[in-house]
């Protein structure tokens, strides 16, 4: 790329005047002047395309096109157009009586290419799609030359679209920044501090930026006030993106929180309700997980037109599969290891080996990727590249969605009513009539349909396959442990919490490191407050 | 007057277990070193260098067994975290192999070649001294017992038991992998060490090395089993037996149970460490797979099929699992996976004191049928005999996993 030089900015301030006079009513033709140019060396031929970026309109499209398909030629000074009929005037358009032959044609190189191309961009900024218009913008972000500023100041004033304008505007200041007059670059500057682009804090650090080695140095920048403006607005820019950032980080921490939390709420009823470590926990996920893709899958062969809405039949079936499993593992084995704790985490440990080697005999050892529904693909896009995909914000709905029915469940029905008697005090719930084993079956099954939901969830952001629960088993148990045993407000505050303290660490010291300081503070928080941060109240003789 | 110490050892175990040991420290130091060494390949005696190597990681895992059993069976704690300690004391005297290494590595430095591989200059601080066997085989005891103190320490002054300490110790080993996996930890990330070449100067391959390897883990072995056996059966045996049953009894009485668990929760780690300092050699490889969750509740399955709170259970577990193992992964690799899940489940639901005690409860009915109710007790004798203390299961695990210290006296009592 060359930087404008002098002369070009001269002809740039020539043009704007003429561009003020084709923008007057009379643009049938185009000013003879503003083309001869094209006739001319190679960099009046550039300033004229730039000037027909500038003026616009379809008959110096027309032009460009024909210089780039070497249709443009001169006779005796005159530009004119060779066409296969004769020769017609490249301005007017009247056909000349010359022979083609004695046209001399003008060469094309790859910069004149690169202006055509450029010019184009000014062109297309008109355009009415703003996917071409975004197209054009981000063209003339690299490549625009001092010549095309008013043509983006006039398209940046009529812009609607926010993502046009952003790179507009950018395209702007960079041509203001490079300007020869330091209150353009002054203003430029300025400007750029209400910008939240890392692209635009580049283009800012380099005018800091010291030419040169040791004393002989100069400065980018020459004018100390331009300098901090600079400055100034590289700061509001950082602080713009330092807050996306944080935003971001808290959203996939909230992200992380909230499939710990679909993940953790069934291991909080089955292991409050019957003081069982339900090792085979993560496998109740990945049936789940399963049960979504088979739906899929007959969704995909059966009703192709509702594919969209296979998540939402999925619901249904991922909580019924996994209940129906956690249903069997109650009535075949645990029930019968009652009272012995650390024979049923033995025995669900079991469990889970089964489950997942069934899985893998069954489905193949590869991870399956489920296909997102469509409204469930793209997001939303912060300042500085930071996306909050769409997936993700409907998991978080869903996990505060089934948390409601849980809570409801609990609080409001029959049953949950047993359970909580039942998880405080099983044998006086048994003593005044609570029916304690058919409590235990059904929160086992509710807690285990729960952890097949959060199956759902998972194979909307991950793989689906036979091991893909055993990463968050452990997650999920602290959450369960610092929560407190049985509690799900503690469910929900330990697993928020986790997921954001989990991603704001994984920013600051890697990903293995966050994990590593999670679990050793888990560690040491059980040693403070070994039944977690809410603790069941009431009289619990210690063995 | 007390009683000798060597008497009280010697008295410890009944005379069929001296015997038994007698006949295995036969059959490991001298009749398997004539068999591989001294036999040809063809004569039908000759026991293959896969053989050897397969029987030394099993009676290394046995060790392994006999630790956990100590600690599960007799004091009640169920550590899932076991592997750990193993992997550590794998990992301490791994450094010492891979410095014996020296320049014959693939890159021909003085360094690891997964250091050459990361582009360091100089060792870490942490490998200061791994050239020696004796700084080395300090840091397989003492790191993983180092381990073990300071976490049980915390562990056991807050009361956590039951579940609770369960789950911990898997986050704590589950944590522990997380940073033998980076490559930055030092310990060769993913690959862990491998490619081992001699120790003490002697070819790592060599048959001699092979059965010397061999002869120490079967040594490692009769004096894990005869101190386990001192350990349990001496008053500090029975107050740990104690605790396990109703641990708050015992405080009343004014024992501290903090130094009992936390004595035996160290020494279990600390063999643990031994053992898996003898296994890297025989294996070949050490790398953070050992520190897997799977790993460590693996080594619980081996005490439950053999029978916890036995130590012959233990070792007999071990065998049994990791042979059935070896032999599924050659023919049916598939179906190792459920072999395993269910005899998980098979075991805890229907052998709670596993194959001892089957064998005990055959006997039992063997004899009463065929004397009188009256020798039933006898049979109860013998059966004494072969193993040791019945293997109670705590009717009170359960609340203890509810709420650990709530009850003032307890909290008093712990003050």
């Amino acid at each position: 790329m060359f930087g404008p030089t002098k002369r070009q900015w001269c002809i740039a301030a020539v043009l704007c005047v003429l561009m003020a006079l084709a923008a007057l009513p009379a643009r049938a033709a185009l000013d003879p002047a503003l083309v001869q140019g094209l006739g001319g060396d190679f960099n009046a031929r550039v300033a004229a395309i730039d000037a027909l970026g500038v003026a616009g309109g379809d008959e110096a499209a027309a032009l460009l096109d024909a210089l780039e398909g070497g249709r443009l030629g001169t006779v005796d000074g005159r530009l004119v157009v060779i066409a296969p009929d004769g020769l017609r005037d490249a301005t007017s358009g009247e056909a000349l009586a010359a022979d083609a032959g004695a046209a001399t044609r003008i060469t094309v190189n790859n910069r004149l290419r690169r202006a055509i191309g450029t010019a184009r961009a000014a062109l297309a900024l008109s355009s009415a799609q703003p996917a071409q218009r975004l197209a054009a913008a981000d063209t003339l972000r690299e490549n625009a030359s001092p010549a095309l500023l008013p043509v983006l100041a006039r398209a940046l004033a009529a812009e609607q679209d926010d993502a046009v304008r952003a790179v507009l505007r950018y395209a702007t200041a960079k041509l203001e920044l490079a300007s020869p007059d330091p209150a353009l670059r002054l203003k430029a500057a300025q400007a750029l501090g209400g910008s939240s682009d890392a692209a635009v804090k580049n283009l800012l650090a380099a005018l800091l930026e010291k030419r040169g080695d040791g004393a002989a140095a100069t400065w980018v920048e020459a004018d100390a006030e331009v300098r901090a403006a600079a400055a100034a607005s590289m700061r509001a820019i950082d602080r713009r993106i330092g807050l996306a950032q944080t935003a971001g980080t808290l959203f996939s921490g909230l992200s992380l929180g909230s499939i710990l939390l679909l993940a953790a709420l069934g291991l909080a009823i089955t292991y409050g309700v019957m003081g069982v470590i339900n090792m085979a926990h993560g496998e109740l996920l990945m049936v789940g997980a399963y049960a979504t893709f088979l739906v899929q899958g007959a969704f995909r062969s059966h009703l192709p037109e509702y594919l969209d809405l296979y998540v939402l039949a999925a619901i249904p079936a991922a909580f019924l599969a996994a209940a129906l499993v956690g249903i069997a593992m109650e009535r075949l084995v645990l029930r019968h290891l009652y009272g012995r704790p650390l024979e049923s985490l033995l025995a669900t440990w079991g469990l889970s080996l089964v489950l997942i080697q069934a899985a893998r005999v069954l489905f193949g050892p590869q991870n399956l990727e489920l296909a997102n529904p469509s409204w469930m693909s793209g997001g939303v896009e912060l300042a500085g590249g930071v996306v909050l995909p769409y997936n993700r914000i409907v998991i978080l709905g869903f996990a505060a969605f089934v948390l409601v029915l849980i809570w409801l469940m609990m609080q409001k029905t029959r049953l949950g009513m047993f359970v909580r008697a039942v998880t405080q005090n099983r044998p006086m719930a048994g003593c005044v009539g609570v029916p304690t084993a058919r409590v235990d079956t059904l929160a086992f099954a509710i807690g285990s349909g729960v952890a097949g939901l959060g199956g759902l969830a998972l194979s909307q952001i991950a793989n689906v396959g036979p091991a893909m629960g055993t990463g968050y088993i452990v997650d999920a148990f602290m959450v369960v442990v610092l929560g407190g045993v049985g509690q799900l407000a503690g469910a929900v505050w330990a697993a928020l919490g986790l997921g954001i303290v989990a991603k704001f660490l994984e920013g600051w010291a890697g990903a293995v490191v966050a994990k590593i300081l999670v679990l050793v503070f888990i560690i040491a928080f059980i040693q403070k407050r070994p039944q977690g941060i809410f603790a069941l109240k009431g009289r619990f003789a210690d063995s | 007057m007390r009683t000798p110490f060597t008497l009280r050892l010697f008295q410890s175990m009944p005379r069929g277990g001296w015997i038994a040991l007698a006949i295995f420290a036969a059959v490991a130091w001298i009749g398997v070193p004539v068999a591989h060494l001294a036999l040809p390949e063809s004569h039908p005696l000759h026991v293959f260098a896969y053989t050897v190597s397969l029987l030394g990681k099993i009676l290394c895992y046995m060790v392994v067994a006999v630790a956990m059993d100590l600690i599960w069976g007799y004091a009640g704690i169920l550590s899932l975290g076991h592997g750990l300690f193993f992997a550590l004391g794998g990992y301490a005297f791994g450094m010492y192999l891979m410095r014996q290494i020296g320049r014959d590595g693939s890159y021909g430095a003085e360094l690891p070649d997964f250091m050459v591989f990361l582009d360091w200059k100089e060792l870490p601080w942490y490998w200061a001294g791994s050239d020696s066997l004796l700084w080395a085989l300090f840091l397989v005891v003492a790191l993983p017992g180092l381990v073990a103190f300071v976490f049980g320490w915390f562990a056991f002054r807050s009361r956590i038991k039951g579940v609770y300490f369960s789950i911990i110790t898997q986050a704590l080993t589950y944590a522990a992998m997380l940073l033998f996996f980076r490559n930055e930890t030092g310990f060769g990330g993913n690959n862990g060490f491998t490619d081992f070449k001699r120790i003490l100067g002697y070819d790592i391959t060599s048959p001699g090395m092979r059965v010397t390897l061999f002869a120490l883990s079967a040594a490692l072995l009769i004096a894990c089993l005869v101190l386990g056996r001192y350990l349990v059966t001496s008053r500090f045996g029975r107050v740990l037996a104690a605790i396990r049953d109703a641990e708050s009894r015992v405080m009343f009485i004014g024992y501290n149970p903090l130094h009992y668990k936390l004595f035996m929760w160290t020494l279990s780690a600390m063999l643990c460490g031994l053992a898996g300092a003898l296994y890297v050699p025989q294996v070949g490889i050490i790398n953070p797979s050992e520190m897997s969750p799977a790993n460590s509740i693996e080594i619980a399955v081996w005490v439950a099929v053999g029978g916890r709170g036995t130590l012959v259970g233990a070792v007999l577990g071990a065998g049994i699992v990791n042979l059935a193992k070896s032999v599924f992964t050659v023919y049916l690799p598939e179906y190792w996976p459920f072999v395993l899940g269910f005899l998980f489940i098979v075991v805890t639901l229907y052998l709670p004191d596993g194959v001892v005690g089957l064998w005990r409860k055959l006997r039992a009915r063997r004899a009463a049928a065929a004397l009188d109710d009256a020798s039933a007790a006898a049979g109860a004798g013998l059966s004494a005999a072969i193993g040791g203390a019945p293997a109670e299961v705590p009717a009170t695990e359960r609340q203890a996993a509810r709420s650990t210290a709530d009850t003032p006296i307890a909290k008093g009592a712990n003050a």
